[in-house]
């Protein structure tokens, strides 16, 4: 069709936190990808988000999600190692554990259970939290508010700067010879010969196989693939202080402390569609709210806010599915692209290198929203 | 040694360091600092290196002081008023929980 092509094992749609994770997988088994990306215009999920590596709280309805994100924490150590000695570009990221607050009794009570229950299916596999009482938290973490009461805590927990593991991704694909296409949005994607072949406004790009990893894309690009992706926007706010000297020892569901200093607050949920905007409310309450768990907090000044979209599927677990009409094109969708990224580049990218999706991740196709997918 | 392109105008001044510094009505102490020659402004947090002027508008963090006080304020958004107290800022904000 163009000048553009050039013979790929893979052509990866999508340069987010998902795409890069699991072009760089892809270039360690050997392969040669094309990672085609959006320009600025791109929703860009991955340079919005709060940086939590988070095993406790994820999967419960879906064990094997409960499961593979504790696989991924598991792989994170090695991943973090590996990018670092492929990119010269470390994720910060560390492992102290990670705590998430509660301010009442029933809070407290629904966590117990919800942690028994998680127990009872995943045993030592699962999330390994535990809920521990005031006077334990404040010997791990000191200066909470008096509204704090408890909290659940898993030592798998941990967090990572999100633009270094992208930056670090993108440096590593190109250090493993991978190709990195910017400002390529696909405008649609199909069958060709043997192959697949990506049509954007730089030319058409062709491979063996194809990943979407469009985030949100991937909904209009699927269908021309045999593939039905229905996913759903959420928007969630970020707060981000001047730098401080070190003040948190470890993550919390609502607010961290960076590498650098700065102390992130999130943890807002809103049906905006896809809107990005901040909003005035909304930053009170998230301040509001972390100034309750840490009173501290309040002495810093917030420099800078931004909204992003995440990328949920209708049931919040990820999608990942293999076209059933078309070997070798696959679908994958999730909200968690920093705590996967760890299981995407070295237990999900070796699978679609293989060309097949294996059992522990089956549970994990869109046919569970009862969509035909068409054959 | 950076010049003033009009030097006229009406003078204030402020101290950085403890040292007088006269500025002109209207200068950001990021401006009036870089017009007395003093270029270092504070150490990074995270290197430890010294920092100064980068982008003058706002945007970079680069410039930050402290004044009357307060840690980390942008150098070159704030406007002089006369008797600042500007300190060079070493490393980060201290809070205590």
């Amino acid at each position: 069709m163009t000048s553009n092509e050039r013979a790929a094992d893979t052509l990866v749609v999508g340069g987010g936190l998902v795409g890069a994770a699991l072009a760089y997988g892809l270039a360690r088994e050997g392969e040669r990808v094309t990672v085609l990306d959006e320009g600025d215009v791109a929703l860009r999920a991955s340079r919005g988000n709060f940086g939590l590596v988070w095993v406790q709280s994820k999967g419960d309805g879906l064990h094997d999600y409960a499961r593979w994100t504790r696989h991924s924490a598991d792989l994170w150590p090695e991943f973090a190692g590996l990018l670092e000695q492929d990119s010269g570009i470390s994720p910060d990221y560390e492992k102290p554990g990670g705590v998430h607050f509660m301010l009442s009794e029933s809070e407290l009570e629904a966590k117990r259970a919800q942690i028994a229950r998680m127990h009872n299916v995943n045993g030592a596999a699962g999330y390994g939290a535990e809920i521990i009482d005031r006077q334990q938290l404040d010997a791990m973490l000191p200066g909470l508010g008096p509204d704090v009461i408890g909290a659940s805590w898993s030592p798998h927990d941990g967090h990572a700067s999100p633009l270094r593991l992208l930056r670090g991704l993108h440096a590593a694909i190109a250090a493993r010879g991978g190709r990195y296409v910017p400002d390529a949005r696909a405008d649609q994607v199909g069958r060709d010969g043997q192959g697949f072949f990506a049509r954007t406004g730089k030319g058409t790009y062709r491979a063996g196989k194809i990943v979407l990893a469009a985030g949100h894309g991937n909904t209009a690009l699927a269908p021309a693939l045999g593939m039905t992706i229905p996913l759903r926007a959420e928007k969630g706010q970020i707060l981000v202080t001047e730098r401080a000297a070190p003040l948190l020892p470890m993550p919390t569901h609502v607010l961290r402390q960076t590498a650098e200093g700065t102390v992130m607050m999130g943890d807002s949920h809103e049906d905006t569609g896809y809107s990005t905007d901040s909003v005035s409310s909304v930053i009170r309450d998230i301040a509001r709210h972390a100034v309750r768990c840490f009173p501290a907090i309040a002495r810093l000044r917030v420099v800078r806010s931004w909204g992003a979209v995440r990328v949920l599927s209708l049931d919040g677990f990820p999608i990942y599915q293999e076209s059933p009409g078309f070997p070798g094109a696959f679908s994958i969708n999730c909200h968690s692209g920093v705590t996967l990224a760890g299981a995407h580049a070295l237990a999900l990218a070796p699978m679609i290198a293989r060309g097949r999706l294996d059992a522990q991740v089956e549970r994990f196709t869109a046919r569970r929203f009862g969509h035909a997918t068409a054959h | 040694m950076p010049r003033r392109i009009d030097p006229e105008g009406a003078t204030l001044s402020f101290t950085f360091e403890g040292r007088r510094i006269e500025a002109r009505a209207g200068d950001s102490v990021a401006a009036a600092l870089t017009a007395a020659g003093i270029r270092d402004l504070r150490d990074s947090a995270v290197s430890g290196q010294p920092r100064g002027i980068f982008c003058m508008m706002g945007a970079c963090f680069d410039c930050l002081v402290e004044i009357d006080g307060q840690p980390n304020r942008q150098a070159c958004m704030i406007p002089v008023t006369e008797g600042l107290t500007v300190r060079r800022q070493r490393g980060a904000a201290e809070v205590h929980p």
